[in-house]
Order: C-alpha cells, then sequence, then structure tokens
C-alpha cells in the first residue's frame, strides 16, 4: 500500500479515538462537577465559534456583510434560512463588487 | 430528563430514522460544496480518486481532511501529518463527553458505532434532539447516515468530475462553511454564558489563529471558551437554571 493510503488508516483510527475518547474518559465518573457540567454545556458554542471568528478575522468587506446578514438572519429564521441567505449575499457580493 | 420522556408513546424505529435524516438534510446540503471540494483538491494534491473517496468513508471530518490535503502537497513527515489532523478533530473529544451524556440509554455497540459519526453538525443537532426528548440510536444513524453516504459520495464526484467548477471563489465555497457554523452558534444562544463563552473564543481563536496556526486554534479557542464557562458556573448548584 502506498504511504498515502497509510496516512489516510492512521489518520481515521486518531479521528475515530477523538470521537469516542471524551466518552470512554468521562463515562469512568460516577457523578459529574456542576463547573465540569458547564464547560461541557458551553462545548458547542466555543468549538463553532473557532470555525467563524478567524475566518470573519481574515475576510474583507464581502465576508463582513455576509456574516452580518446571516447573524441577522438567525435572529429570526432557523439554521437553513441563515444559511441560504448568507450564502445568496456572498455570491452576489463577490459577482457584484 | 429522560424518565418523563420515557413514559409517552414513542415512535417506531423507522419513523424516528426518517425525522432524523429530515433533520439532516440543511447541513447535507450545506457541506455538499465541501465534500465535493475535498475530492477536487485532493485530486490536484496527487490523490487519486480512490484514495480521495477513501479518506472521506474512513476520516469523515471536512476540515481535518482539508488540512492533510494541504499537508500532502508539502513534504512534510507521515507522522506530522496525522498529529496535525488529530488536532484539528481534537474538539471530538469534547463533543463526545459531552453528548455521551444523553446516550446513556444506548448500548455498548451502539456507541461504539454511533460515535463513528459523531461530527460538529451530528453534535450539535444531537444535544438539540436530546434536549427536546429523546435522542435514539435510529434518529442518530439516520442523520449521520445521510450525511456520511452524501459526504462519500461526493468526495468521488469532486474527485472525478473537479475540474468542472469554472470559478470556486465567484461560488463562495471557500466561505460557504464559516456562514453556515455561525448559523448554529446563533442556535445555542439560549444557553447560559452564551456571549462570554462566544467572545472568549472568538478572540482566542483568532489571536491563537495568527501566533499559532492554523489546526491549533480551534483547540485553543476552544478550551478557553469551555474554561471561562467553567470558572463563571455557579457552583454547588445546577448549572443553567
Amino acid at each position: 500500500m502506498s504511504t498515502t493510503v497509510w496516512i489516510i488508516l492512521a489518520a481515521a483510527v486518531v479521528t475515530y479515538l477523538t470521537r469516542i475518547g471524551g466518552h470512554v474518559l468521562l463515562s469512568r465518573f460516577q457523578r459529574i462537577h456542576p463547573r465540569v457540567e458547564a464547560g461541557l454545556d458551553a462545548v458547542p458554542a466555543a468549538v463553532l465559534t473557532t470555525l467563524v471568528a478567524p475566518a470573519a478575522a481574515g475576510g474583507g468587506p464581502i465576508e463582513w456583510a455576509t456574516l452580518a446578514v446571516a447573524g441577522l438572519v438567525a435572529l429570526r429564521g432557523g439554521l437553513t434560512a441563515t444559511f441560504f441567505a448568507g450564502a445568496a449575499t456572498l455570491i452576489v457580493l463577490r459577482n457584484v463588487l | 430528563m429522560t424518565v418523563a420522556a420515557g413514559t409517552h408513546q414513542r415512535p417506531g424505529r423507522l419513523a424516528d430514522f426518517i425525522d432524523g435524516a429530515r433533520r439532516g438534510i440543511p447541513v447535507t446540503v450545506a457541506s455538499a460544496p465541501f465534500g465535493m471540494l475535498f475530492g477536487t483538491l485532493a485530486v490536484q494534491n496527487g490523490l487519486s480518486v480512490g484514495e480521495a473517496t477513501l479518506m472521506s468513508a474512513m476520516v469523515f471530518a471536512g476540515a481535518s481532511q482539508l488540512v492533510g490535503l494541504e499537508l500532502f502537497g508539502q513534504k512534510i513527515a507521515p507522522w506530522l501529518i496525522v498529529l496535525s489532523i488529530f488536532a484539528v478533530n481534537f474538539r471530538h473529544v469534547l463533543y463526545s463527553a459531552a453528548l455521551g451524556r444523553r446516550l446513556r440509554h444506548w448500548s455498548g455497540l451502539q456507541r461504539a458505532v454511533g460515535f463513528f459519526f459523531l461530527t460538529d453538525a451530528q453534535y450539535a443537532d444531537g444535544e438539540k434532539q436530546a434536549l427536546a426528548g429523546r435522542l435514539t440510536f435510529s434518529w442518530y444513524m439516520g442523520y449521520g447516515l445521510l450525511l456520511y453516504l452524501c459526504w462519500v459520495a461526493e468526495a468521488a464526484i469532486g474527485a472525478t468530475f473537479g475540474n468542472l467548477i469554472p470559478d470556486p471563489y465567484a461560488l463562495g465555497l471557500d466561505f460557504m462553511l464559516p456562514i453556515y457554523f455561525l448559523g448554529m452558534v446563533m442556535g445555542f444562544r439560549g444557553r447560559p454564558l452564551w456571549l462570554p463563552v462566544v467572545g472568549a473564543s472568538a478572540v482566542t481563536s483568532t489571536v491563537a489563529y495568527y501566533l499559532v496556526g492554523s489546526p491549533w486554534h480551534v483547540s485553543i479557542g476552544a478550551v478557553a471558551g469551555v474554561l471561562l464557562a467553567a470558572v463563571l458556573a455557579p457552583s454547588g448548584r445546577r448549572a443553567g437554571l
């Protein structure tokens, strides 16, 4: 097998370990401390923010306008509406400006 | 929480599976450009169509696959590529710990299978489903399998026909995921400590992105937000009440 395939298989193994690891480690404890609980509750917003903020900082006016539109739509609409509003804004602005 | 839900009449497995798949449609659509983009870039970086498809099928984690590709293109030691993929995917440890609390009614095998499909979206929508009532294995797999099968197919399509996309920039392909993830961040704004957590993670991840570099800013920024939540949480009482 090529080196590439070996890298892919190794990547698959370590990725699976990240997916099951948190649960395997945490399930050893019977009771969860309130601070740990609060930390875990913060996980989705914290992680997802790191996938947005640097991309926003690295973007220009078009990308900022896109995120602003998406953010505003998100206050009223659901995820699908938010995504398509943002995507439409981005595509229009990039092709017009 | 699940005790009360268990006494209600439960829908069948198939209905649950279909409901899960239905809920997976938005993210499946949103991630489709990336699935194909991955296949395209993979071939451009020297992978075969088969290798590109294999990577999507085995790793099933978009951001890390793209990071891997970037490194395949350079002369970098294999273990370092694997380590970088691990770093990008490290956030799953947090998802896994968090979501595991909702899966106590699953069997060991169901958990072993289910966690393979744990993605950003699967986690976020799984949490929502668990809060709404009950996160069944059927619902989870309906959601996960739809996303997974499309993801693998997209890699094959992108790798085969990838060069047909005339201008990825004009289609905004590079910025679709941040839009999607912003929508998900906003979806959690009802949670306690949401604003301080988002603020801390935004600032820390951006600083880390420029000071430390690409794979690491995700884990560093996430840990900052999580730690802040743990520090600010009222101890003794249950958080979030």
